[in-house]
């Protein structure tokens, strides 16, 4: 059993691969909270999409491709808020016209690259395995960033969450507020590029959180839950994914989903 | 524990619109200190919205609007909003504690651990509302009775100078009706302004000091036998009062085209002699 867990820790890029998995798997299951209770989960998948044209833009002008997902990220999170902002249009509208835009965008781009197919594959279903020193330096120190905001921000984004109204009693800066946690669910998503890759992003926002939701009654204790259950997905997913070989964001992805089966099927069962 | 005078509030001809639309025209009423308000007027009359509008939710133009003298916004947390049920996720994970102590973070800024005079106060509004025993109980297996409860506690807990609240009256029992005019008796003794919106007109003419008579704008303001005459009645409320024979006045409201209170669609019906 050792020997099964310890043997591909053996491949520097494998030790790689999993410290950026669990980080990635820990950021979407804590973010995944409020994606899960705002109803953002379309948001989510949309802001997964939107970065595509980001990343193929960095990839033909040879910069780094974290840096371009992050910047059309921002960009769509922001252009999402304006223009919903004033109620001229729904925001679920706003979300489907820029999703859409953003994602012919990218495949043109990358459709445009010679080795399309290869290099598609691996933005839309992640590259664990590709993840670089410099990646995961990147990747830690946004995940640190985005624990550090989330900690601080608890009672303002609990309430503002909950209650919009008291929020207002309050004069809390619910406008600001809504965008700093849009930008963070961006960032979020870039980070989880790596390894679950455009597609399943939004999986793993709102698999584990919704798992931690059946069994917590709690804000707090949902989001450690959470994060626990997208922690061991990402580790469980990857060894599933060596010693399967299949590619790493479905084994992920699939450990998460049948976490929340089980756990969905154990509750129906008590009532 | 109330330092600030005058002490009251003041709506000095404000309009509130929803983009193009003009929801209320040309507010305006003072309430004084320790003043308890009905707010009655037919469905979409503007109620909801003249709430949302004095919590600083909605913008307005026009006039201004002054508490204790002072603009809209000079303050941080002096007043309270007690949501219509239907308006809160019920489902979303937080205890009947938790909720009551979202009144207290306004005071403790926003990022501390709640003092000991925080966490006594919401034992004490906890207490105050009977439902020491639910504190740790999860808002989704409350009653109707005790969801309300749980807002009355949070407003105690806010401690603050207006109370207003949208339709506590709608759907809750007896027990819970009488725990809210308790409320609101221990409230006046703390000279605080209480603000309610009721479709019951009853009550409106027997425990209030003063009706507001809403139809997208004033129709009436006053002492409930001064504002609830037919006449008024009938400007507020059209073809859906009815006049019986020997007076009495009904109040039918169902179905209505403007959904200012978008979740009632059951028929209303109010007794009131004149």
């Amino acid at each position: 059993m050792i020997e099964f867990l310890l043997q591909p820790l053996t491949y520097a890029f494998i030790q790689r691969g999993l410290l950026a998995a669990v980080i990635v798997g820990v950021l979407c299951a804590v973010m995944g909270t409020y994606v899960v209770l705002r109803g953002m989960a379309f948001l989510g998948d949309a802001l997964a999409h939107a970065i595509l044209p980001g990343v193929a833009i960095a990839y033909l002008a040879g910069g780094n491709l974290l840096l371009g997902a992050l910047t059309t990220a921002i960009l769509v999170a922001l252009g999402i808020g304006y223009f919903s902002r004033q109620g001229t249009i729904k925001e679920d509208t706003a979300i489907g016209i820029l999703f859409a835009a953003a994602l012919a965008l990218g495949v043109a781009l990358i459709s445009s690259i010679r080795t399309y197919a290869v290099d598609l594959s691996h933005i839309l279903f992640g590259n664990v395995l590709g993840v670089s020193i410099a990646d995961l330096w990147l990747t830690a120190a946004l995940g640190l960033l985005i624990l550090v905001t989330v900690a601080l921000l608890y009672r303002p984004f609990l309430i503002i969450s909950f209650d919009p109204v008291l929020a207002a009693t309050m004069r809390l800066p619910a406008e600001l507020l809504r965008s700093v946690m849009l930008i963070l669910l961006a960032l979020t998503v870039v980070i989880s590029l790596q390894t679950v890759g455009v597609g399943l992003a939004a999986a793993m926002l709102v698999t584990p959180a919704a798992t931690a939701y059946l069994l917590t009654r709690r804000l707090l204790p949902m989001m450690l839950v959470s994060a626990l259950i997208g922690a061991f997905s990402s580790l469980a997913g990857l060894y599933l994914s060596y010693y399967l070989n299949v590619v790493s964001g479905s084994a992920i992805v699939l450990t998460a989903t049948a976490i929340f089966l089980v756990v969905f099927l154990l509750k129906r069962g008590k009532r | 524990m109330l330092t600030q005078t005058p002490h009251r509030l003041e709506i000095e001809n404000i309009s509130i619109a929803y983009g193009e639309k003009t929801i209320l025209k040309n507010v305006s009423f003072q309430v004084p200190h320790g003043g308890r308000v009905a707010v009655v007027g037919p469905n979409g009359a503007g109620k909801s919205t003249l709430f949302k509008a004095l919590v600083g939710l909605l913008p307005f133009t026009g006039g201004q609007i002054l508490i204790h003298g002072l603009p809209l916004g000079h303050h941080q947390d002096c007043v309270a909003y007690i949501p219509q049920r239907e308006e809160v996720d019920w489902r979303f994970p937080v205890t009947v504690r938790d909720v009551v102590a979202m009144g207290r973070y306004g005071k403790q800024g926003w990022f501390r651990r709640l003092a000991r005079a925080d966490r006594e106060a919401v034992d004490r509004s906890l207490a105050e509302m009977q439902i020491s025993n639910l504190a740790g109980a999860s808002i989704s297996d409350l009653s109707g009775g005790q969801q309300q409860r749980v807002f009355l506690a949070r407003a105690l807990a806010q401690d603050p100078h207006i109370l207003l609240m949208d339709e506590p009256f709608t759907g809750v029992d007896l027990t819970t009706q009488e725990a809210t005019f308790n409320l609101l008796d221990t409230l006046r003794a703390r000279e605080v302004t209480a603000i309610i919106s009721t479709h019951d007109l009853n009550l409106a003419a027997t425990r209030f000091d003063l009706v507001l008579l809403l139809n997208k704008g004033v129709v009436s303001y006053g002492e409930p036998q001064e504002v609830l005459k037919q006449e008024n009645l009938k400007r507020a409320f059209g073809s859906s009062l009815l006049v019986t024979e020997n007076g009495a006045l009904l109040v039918d409201e169902c179905c209505p085209p403007d959904a200012d209170h978008p979740h009632e669609h059951h028929t209303e019906a109010e007794e009131l002699y004149d």
